[in-house]
């Protein structure tokens, strides 16, 4: 027990220092390292690094913090309607991106980000400009800035959207990191200054070049933005130790923080880099060194480099698991609830209407409207615009948010394999088919002891093909884990605004409990109890009965559930993704 | 704002033919570029204004027409007798993904309506695109009925608008630029359609192109200026060699059996329409003129096909090779 103490305050301690590390680098080269995200719910240990971490940053340069809701009219700004009402000017109001020029983007809750105001953000960062096409306003503003990431995921799938995650260099974890190891950065802020002096003087070896893209590729991070990363933290390594040379130790620390995060999240999901990683990166490195000498060094350098990352991912791998071990508080629950009774759909124009039966009142758009009936009304130049009840213009909204189609998928017995095929032939239609453009689709597969999410929510093909491409069968019929699984992601999804719709393909005959133990009367038992609780759950539901023969005991489930009750004793994709779309269609 | 010169990008070897022939003959329709992150797709296609060929547009015209386009006029060229031109180069448009449906199609201008309530038309970005490129980056995050608005233009070459009491046609003919991540999602077929060619971006896997392409970028960051003018000449040679492409394709013949090719490959790979081999046969004859030669060889359209043909291919859910492996393959059988 007490080395098992020790050995996790050794952890945390680690943890921190690299944190703290990260986070000093962030601040001596801003525009080469993008930022960091902080995986952490929320707590002192949280609290102390941001509070360090501000510190850090250049005097008076600005903070802004944009909530995961956050609109694109808010991030890019438009057109300010004060101005626009009272002085009769359009005058374009800046968003949170052109805000934070200089400084900091502290982005909340960053794990439910909206795709598309990720994609916004993205760009600024690119172009360290934001561009304005909104609302009658048309402008460039610069907007350069650090960005920095909250992330209180708590399941392996819940992260900020890849496009961010891609754009800064470090990915940190503070779960599993002890309120006892943390301590103040215990960096003087004239030290960071003397190191964004040095910066640009700082040189790094073609042979320490080659090494450290030897060690990106080998541990699956192929992407270049990845491979300038680490140099560029390399030298603001070097830089704050007041050197003009990339020494090894600098090298090594840039690939355990750059990397390390990295390399543990392609082996716990299926992103891209993983599969396009050459698997023996010795072989296709081919800079034609001036002798074999030089090749060798090469080599071994990569492989101390490695070998320092290779201790830390274990560790993320334990931070990780422990996190996803963590229930979920109720009240992580109940805001969820409260982002999806938000109206998250998205405005698709304005339209003539009264704003008191039809909805929102878009103030812009009733102001164009009455505009040009100015003089008209007898209204002369910079007296205020008339507005008449017909010039009233309604924000229309496109309801559907989109659906979360979730498959929960019998992988038992000597049926698996065959259902198993048919199900990831329904989810790639339903991913290749247009009009499922907007829903996401995903796959719970149970088998064995228990359920495992085999494909996080997504809507690309791609990515739904690789992780379906190796999915094992056989063993016992855990279902209720399976609904289970279905009912915890059913709920997250509801609270990103989505809305879940599960459909079983299952014969219904359990035959191992909860408590993961065989025996066919309790685990039918616990089936029956989660079936009712699905019930509960947001969204509808479809159950396909994949027995030979219709089973009253699946109809029975399916009862429990809600569901939509078909038997389909030889399940086939087609039948099953036109099933689901037709049930969505007219949902 | 300075931008990242087009000769100093590494490798993309794909995705710079593609844009190269697209700037000589825009009929081709346009390039969508697919693929991995941190490849340095925007970065080419940003790289093109750099390089966009020379038009003749009516001065003053708020729509950028050219006075010979098929499209026609707009209504104030149209009436305004003599016109005077003058020579530009082509524009390259950001649609930037916040944008709002009134700064694409153009509006009524607020500011003037406000203060004088004056009703006069604030033109969008299509009217800025005309003639010239127009370019989405993350193009499968486009906001659906943004992408309604620009599948109708694309196709008519006109915008037309009809809002707020305002009734303004003007030309738009763009040749639309997307980038994207397929990771993000698919793109809607429709639009797919509209792209010429399509590139398969992937992230390099030399080691010295990627040092090379990690060097540059830091080049360049430190200071854009003197690594924009150190490219200078190199841009230019590019740009004079798009020029020369353009006068000359004109001329350029394509044999009766390079016809026959174009067809039976579109015939074996199962394509829907006329406009695959439209575009097949119209990007060959660009790769020959930006040869220097004066007629379309069989090597032409076995480089081309698979940016041609590529994203047109049926999306067969159980065939798990890529449409570039499918276009090879058929190329392998076909032009043999």
């Amino acid at each position: 027990m007490e080395e098992a103490l020790a050995r996790s305050l050794a952890v945390g301690e680690a943890r921190w220092a690299d944190a703290a590390f990260a986070a000093v680098l962030a601040a001596i080269d801003p525009s080469g390292l993008g930022g960091l995200s902080l995986r952490s719910g929320p707590g002192p240990v949280r609290d102390l690094f941001l509070e360090e971490f501000l510190d850090l940053l250049p005097e008076g340069a600005p903070v802004r913090r944009a909530p995961a809701h956050v609109g694109v009219e808010r991030l890019v700004g438009g057109l300010d309607l004060a101005a626009a009402l009272a002085e009769g000017r359009a005058k374009v109001e800046r968003g949170l991106l052109a805000e934070a020029d200089g400084g900091l983007l502290l982005i909340a809750m960053a794990e439910r980000l909206d795709r598309g105001a990720a994609a916004v953000i993205a760009a600024a960062i690119d172009e360290g400009v934001v561009r304005i096409e909104r609302s009658g306003a048309s402008r460039v503003d610069p907007a350069r800035f650090l960005t920095l990431m909250l992330d209180e995921g708590e399941e392996a799938h819940e992260r900020p959207p890849a496009t961010l995650l891609e754009r800064i260099a470090f990915q940190i974890e503070l779960d599993a990191v002890p309120w006892r190891c943390v301590a103040p950065f215990s960096v003087d802020p004239d030290a960071v200054q003397a190191a964004r002096d040095l910066l640009g003087a700082v040189s790094v070896t073609p042979e320490m070049e080659t090494a450290l893209d030897g060690a990106c590729r080998a541990l699956g991070a192929p992407s270049l933005r990845t491979l300038s990363f680490v140099l560029r933290a390399a030298r603001a390594s070097a830089a704050l130790a007041g050197r003009e040379a990339v020494e090894e130790a600098d090298a090594e620390s840039a690939v355990r923080l750059v990397l390390g995060a990295r390399a543990a999240f392609a082996e716990t999901d299926s992103e891209p880099q993983a599969e396009a990683a050459p698997s023996d990166p010795q072989n296709d490195q081919s800079p034609e060194p001036a002798d074999d000498t030089g090749a060798a060094e090469i080599g071994t350098l990569q492989d101390r480099l490695i070998a320092a990352v290779a201790a830390d991912v274990g560790a993320g791998l334990a931070g990780l698991e422990a996190a996803s071990r963590r229930r979920r508080a109720s009240e992580t629950g109940a805001a969820g609830e409260k982002t999806a009774a938000r109206d998250r759909g998205r405005p698709v124009g304005s339209r003539p209407g009264d704003p008191r039966k039809d909805g929102r009142l878009d103030v812009l758009a009733t102001l164009r409207a009455a505009a040009p009936w100015k003089r008209l009304r007898g209204a002369g130049p910079g007296a205020p615009t008339p507005v008449r009840f017909r010039d009233l213009q309604v924000k229309h909204f496109e309801h559907r948010a989109g659906s979360a189609v979730i498959f929960v998928v019998d992988a038992s017995g000597s049926a698996a394999l065959h259902r198993l095929g048919e199900a990831k032939g329904a989810v790639e239609r339903l991913l290749a088919d247009c009009y499922a453009r907007r829903d996401e689709v995903a796959l719970i597969a149970f088998r064995g002891e228990g359920a495992e999410l085999l494909l996080p929510p997504t809507r690309s093909l791609v990515r739904a093909k690789r992780a379906l491409a190796q999915t094992p069968g056989g063993g016992g019929t855990p279902l209720a884990a399976g609904l289970a699984a279905a009912h915890l992601l059913a709920e997250q999804e509801a609270g990103r605004g989505r809305t879940p719709y599960i459909v079983v393909l299952s014969d219904g005959r359990a035959n191992i409990a909860l408590d993961r133990t065989p025996g066919r009367p309790q685990a039918m038992a616990d089936a029956e109890r989660l079936a009712k609780k699905l019930a509960d759950a947001p969204g509808a539901a479809l159950f396909f009965d994949t027995g030979p023969r219709p089973d009253p005991r699946a109809a029975a489930l399916a009862a429990l559930m809600q569901a939509d009750y078909r038997p389909l004793p030889a399940a086939d994709g087609a039948t099953i993704s036109r099933a689901v779309r037709s049930a969505l269609g007219s949902a | 704002m300075v931008r990242f010169p087009f000769s100093a990008i590494v490798g993309q070897d794909d995705l710079k033919s593609a844009l190269l022939m697209t700037a000589v003959d825009r009929s081709i329709g346009g390039v969508l570029a697919f693929g991995d992150r941190g490849a340095g797709k925007s970065t080419a296609i940003r790289a093109l204004a750099g390089l966009a060929p020379k038009s003749v547009v009516v001065a003053d015209c708020p729509f950028r027409c050219s006075p010979d386009a098929p499209a026609g006029l707009c209504a104030l060229c149209e009436g305004g007798g003599t016109l005077k031109t003058r020579t530009e180069p082509a524009p390259v448009v950001d649609l930037p993904l916040g944008a709002t449906e009134d700064r694409v199609v153009g509006a009524l201008d607020l500011e003037r309506a406000l203060a004088h309530g004056e009703k006069r038309f604030e033109p969008g970005l299509l009217a800025r695109a005309n003639g010239g490129f127009l370019y989405i980056d993350e193009v499968n995050l486009l906001e659906d009925h943004l992408v309604d608005v620009l599948l109708d233009v694309a196709a008519s070459g006109v915008n037309v608008v009809e809002r707020e009491g305002l009734s303004v046609r003007h030309p738009a003919q763009f040749v639309l630029v997307g980038s994207g991540n397929p990771e993000e999602g698919e793109l809607r077929p429709q639009l797919l359609d509209r792209f010429g060619l399509s590139v398969d971006v992937r992230t390099p896997t030399d080691v010295k192109e990627r040092i090379d392409v990690v060097r540059r970028r830091d080049a360049f960051e430190r200071d854009p200026e003197g690594f924009a003018k150190s490219y200078a000449r190199k841009d230019a040679a590019i740009r004079r060699k798009i020029e020369t492409a353009r006068g000359a394709i004109d001329a350029i013949e394509t044999p009766d059996d390079i016809l026959e090719a174009c067809t039976r490959l579109c015939i074996a790979l199962g394509t829907d329409g006329l406009r695959g081999e439209l575009t097949l046969m119209r990007t060959a004859r660009a790769r020959a003129a930006l040869d220097g030669r004066s007629a379309v060889k069989i090597a032409d359209v076995r480089a081309v096909a698979p940016l041609a043909l590529g994203h047109r291919l049926r999306k067969d859910p159980l065939d798990d090779a890529g449409a570039g492996v499918r276009v090879d393959r058929a190329v392998a059988e076909v032009l043999s």
